[in-house]
């Protein structure tokens, strides 16, 4: 495949960290947090931690949307899946992730609760219609999946189907970025921004960051990506000039995807919300506007808010934070595995705490 | 969650559309797609979407000009 094999070119990846070495001031510390999940695992698969210089730390930050979605939220769709008349819909990175009691959507199921994993949010549409059953689709995600999540919404009002809901947890990257930027303990010098993301997004919304004297680099997922835009931030870094980059041209466009854009304004309006280990984020999710009430699954199950509760002992919210590496949680290899998971940073494939277990033990 | 996978277009009407990810067919929903496509086009799919259409001359360019500074590199005696 052209658009990914080519960008896995052991020389010219070889070549980049050598010119990395070479122009990374060794007196110093560069500190730049890959935000997106995705970028985690794939610094993790490929090994780019370990290949950098020392001086370079690639800190992983809370871009898993299910690790970052708060104990009330995860409780809330167990409280909803337990009804006898729901369908619940979800992708299948939810299916594992730990209630406050210990539940799950894997237990439910086992229990008999009706819980369907699909790929697509309008996989919904067809499951409402042969159940008849109230069915909920699990809007958990970022500005890359919640316009599917929208499409779903709308697609439903438009078709005037009564029994097809969405719980509307999906957040937005800008507002946090803004919160680990403000952190003074974090100390980042850049972000590698998501590439899927800005997709939707576009580059814009990047600009808060190189105005505060960060980098700001918008990359793919291949180790010719990663590296090429570690060197980048290397380069701003040495110089102090900040500008918002696109490296991941064959994908983003930089005023990314109006029709997306356009999609989520008509549906969701900015809220605060809550994350797990960042408490209250001023308008950082995606709640629904009036005209979309009738595919609210918040308001159609009666779901009120009760605030952040994280699990006791689950160092999630500092590795979230980029606080604190995965292995330096207590819990880490000893009481949670990828197979025995206890917070949701180890649950989710594209989790911290599951891509070092996997990759950087 | 972001995943997103480039797939190439196989078949298509108004709305939908099959791609080939890596052998695999999958439907895909073009409601979200901000670009004119043909068959053979190559989309980015994230959850049963294409949202974005993938740009080949882009990823030349790129690649391109990795290797270029890599020439460069290697000219200059620095690697």
């Amino acid at each position: 495949m052209k658009f990914v094999k080519d960008f896995r070119d052991r020389e010219l990846a070889e070549k980049l960290l050598a010119a990395i070495s070479r122009e990374a001031d060794t007196s110093r510390v560069y500190r730049f947090m890959e935000v997106c999940g995705s970028h985690t695992m794939a610094v993790s698969r490929f090994g780019l931690r370990s290949l950098l210089p020392k001086n370079i730390e690639l800190v992983s930050g809370p871009g898993c949307p299910v690790c970052v979605t708060p104990q009330w939220e995860i409780d809330a769709i167990f409280e909803i899946a337990s009804r006898e008349d729901v369908t619940i819909v979800t992708f299948g990175d939810m299916i594992r992730v730990p209630g406050s009691r210990g539940e799950s959507l894997q237990k439910l199921r086992a229990d008999g609760a009706d819980i369907r994993i699909v790929f697509s949010p309008l996989d919904t549409l067809k499951i409402a219609e042969e159940t008849g059953k109230n069915t909920v689709f699990i809007g958990i995600g970022f500005e890359t999946t919640a316009p599917t999540a929208a499409a779903l919404a709308k697609t439903a009002k438009e078709l005037g189907t009564a029994n097809v809901f969405v719980a509307p947890f999906c957040k937005t990257v800008p507002e946090v970025m803004d919160v680990l930027l403000a952190d003074e303990t974090l100390e980042i010098d850049g972000f590698l921004c998501p590439g899927h993301v800005s997709v939707v997004t576009g580059l814009d919304i990047y600009k808060a960051v190189t105005a505060q004297k960060r980098s700001a680099v918008v990359t793919g997922f291949e180790p010719l990506d990663i590296l090429s835009s570690v060197l980048e931030m290397v380069r701003q870094h040495n110089k102090g000039e900040y500008e918002v980059k696109n490296f991941y041209t064959r994908a983003v466009k930089n005023e990314g995807n109006l029709k997306a854009q356009a999609l989520l304004k008509e549906v969701f309006y900015q809220a605060d919300t809550d994350w797990r280990g960042l408490g209250r984020i001023p308008k950082s999710g995606l709640r629904f506007r009036d005209e979309y009430q009738s595919v609210d699954a918040l308001a159609k199950f009666g779901i009120q808010e009760t605030g952040v509760t994280d699990l006791k002992g689950c160092k999630c919210g500092d590795v979230l934070k980029g606080k604190m590496k995965p292995s330096a949680c207590p819990m880490f290899d000893n009481g949670c595995t990828p197979q025995n998971p206890y917070g949701p940073c180890m649950v989710s494939s594209e989790g911290s705490c599951s891509a070092y277990y996997k990759y950087e033990r | 969650m972001c995943l997103g996978f480039p797939g190439k277009l196989i078949e298509m009407d108004d709305f939908k559309a099959v791609v080939d990810i890596d052998g695999t067919r999958r439907e895909v929903s073009l409601m979200m797609l901000p670009d004119e496509v043909v068959l053979g086009d190559y989309v980015m799919v994230h959850a049963g979407f294409a949202i974005a259409k993938m740009d080949p001359d882009e990823a030349q360019k790129t690649l391109e000009a990795l290797r270029e500074f890599a020439d460069l590199l290697d000219e200059e005696g620095q690697l």
